[in-house]
């Protein structure tokens, strides 16, 4: 209440100074009360019928009846563009609950669906995975288990966001309840496969590339579901290659058999592994080329794994104007010389 | 019941007779030239509701004394298809989205309090108050 009188009497000023000499100060002065009055939800019919209302006061005999009149239009008019206002504001705040409440699940997806990327002798691993938006609709996982071998996981789910990243949820867990046992990487494919044939809905599809790496033998066996192409480094020749790997798309048909590929890595060699969302970069000028990944990569040779994919991640984020199209992820195995 | 009159709406028309009724209530009871645009403005929404989605119905000014306080109160009342999802049209940007004018959640911010109850297949009853200050 204090601020609606203090209000009245400084539009009151306001008003009076700058009829008086029409000075640039008393307009930019109006400027810094409406900041003012926006800030106290000031609805806009307020201001019309304060400004008329002054205008009855300081001119009682030129301030004719029409003139009065005129502003019960004006009126109603603002009362509709005030019926707006409120509920942008209110919209504000439930983008602002909506925002807070996706930063949770957020989180809660970090825990459910976190890895750690394992520690091997030998070799030198480095991941990294953004959301485009709040929650990943990427997914990795790696395993380390007792007869030296290291499982990769890396799926996509086609689309973003909410719903790609609940989908996520359920292709991890169905990967977990898999026994110990059948874990060749046809048989990771085709088991989920029926999992998500069976459990999503038609429209979502689900791409993935599962491998183990023989510690021992250094030797990567994987398959692959429709994901995106992996790439082999040789160190020796310094050239990349793509790693062959066919293979239908997880959730399409549920008979769908997988075939398993095998490379043998030498030292110094990498095996890298991504979404579609590092190879479809996009800048103004449309995707990026397959060249400027590859140049990239061997910009940052030198580093460790890790130092790769986070160097080739800040540079494509750097190309893209900071705004990711698609959820990144970018893995590097690597075995050490 | 001499503290209330009502307007029957079946076209268009009917809209701007709820409106004066409303306002000159309004007007009566003592409520500035602000709360009489948004009292109207309330009645509109609530008119055109019926007016659109209805059929007919129709719109009751009554005027409100409670312990002191003295108020309108915008009643509408129809039998029309009524409102499955009650949270749904008095959430923000649902009813807007449709192009259906303000909505509910609107009218609700113009007055001081309001009341719904519908169900399907028997029609809705809105009541929404404006105290005067």
């Amino acid at each position: 209440m204090d601020f609606r009188r203090s209000m009245e009497s400084k539009y009151r000023e306001l008003l009076t100074s700058y009829l008086k000499g029409g000075s640039e100060q008393a307009l930019y002065q109006s400027q810094k009360f409406s900041r003012n009055a926006l800030e106290r939800n000031i609805p806009p019919e307020e201001m019309v019928s304060l400004h008329k209302n002054l205008m009855i006061e300081l001119f009682p005999d030129d301030f004719t009846a029409e003139m009065q009149e005129s502003f019960d239009i004006l009126l109603e008019v603002m009362v509709g563009y005030g019926f707006a206002y409120r509920e942008h504001q209110n919209l504000k705040h439930i983008q602002q609950e909506l925002r807070t409440e996706m930063e949770i699940a957020a989180n809660v997806q970090q825990t459910l669906l976190g890895t750690e990327v394992p520690c091997v002798d030998g070799m030198d691993i480095g991941a990294i995975s953004v959301p485009a938006k709040h929650m990943n609709g990427d997914y990795f996982h790696f395993v380390k288990d007792e007869n030296n071998s290291v499982s990769i996981a890396i799926a996509d789910v086609i689309g973003k966001g909410l719903p790609a990243a609940l989908c996520m949820s359920m292709i991890k867990y169905a990967m977990d309840s898999l026994p110990e046992n059948r874990k060749s990487p046809t048989v990771v494919l085709e088991n989920l496969n029926r999992v998500v044939e069976q459990n999503v809905d038609l429209t979502m599809f689900i791409t993935m590339l599962y491998g183990t790496y023989n510690t021992a033998s250094h030797c990567f066996s994987y398959a692959s579901a429709g994901h995106e192409p992996g790439l082999y480094y040789d160190a020796t020749q310094d050239e990349f290659s793509e790693l062959p790997a066919k293979g239908l798309l997880l959730g399409i048909d549920k008979k769908t058999k997988y075939r398993e590929y095998e490379k043998e890595v030498m030292p110094g060699d990498m095996i890298i592994l991504m979404s579609d969302g590092v190879t479809e970069s996009r800048t103004e000028e449309g995707f990026i080329e397959r060249e400027t990944l590859l140049s990239l990569i061997k910009k940052y040779l030198h580093l460790s794994a890790q130092g790769v994919v986070q160097n080739v991640y800040k540079e494509l984020e750097k190309l893209q104007d900071f705004q990711l199209r698609d959820d990144f992820t970018l893995i590097i195995l690597r075995r050490k010389v | 019941m001499d503290n209330q009159s009502c307007v029957k709406i079946i076209n268009e028309w009917d809209i701007v007779s709820a409106r004066q009724l409303g306002r000159n209530v309004a007007k009566e009871l003592g409520f500035g030239t602000v709360d009489q645009a948004r009292i109207t403005t309330a009645i509109s929404e609530l008119a055109r509701n019926i007016f659109l989605y209805a059929g007919q119905g129709q719109i009751c000014i009554e005027k409100m004394y409670e312990s002191g306080k003295v108020g309108l109160r915008i009643i509408s009342i129809d039998k029309g298809p009524g409102i499955s999802d009650i949270r749904q049209v008095m959430e923000d940007g649902y009813s807007t989205s449709g192009g259906l004018g303000a909505g509910l959640p609107g009218v609700k911010r113009l007055m001081d309090e309001f009341m719904i109850d519908s169900n399907p297949g028997e029609g809705t009853d809105i009541q929404a108050t404006k105290w005067l200050r």
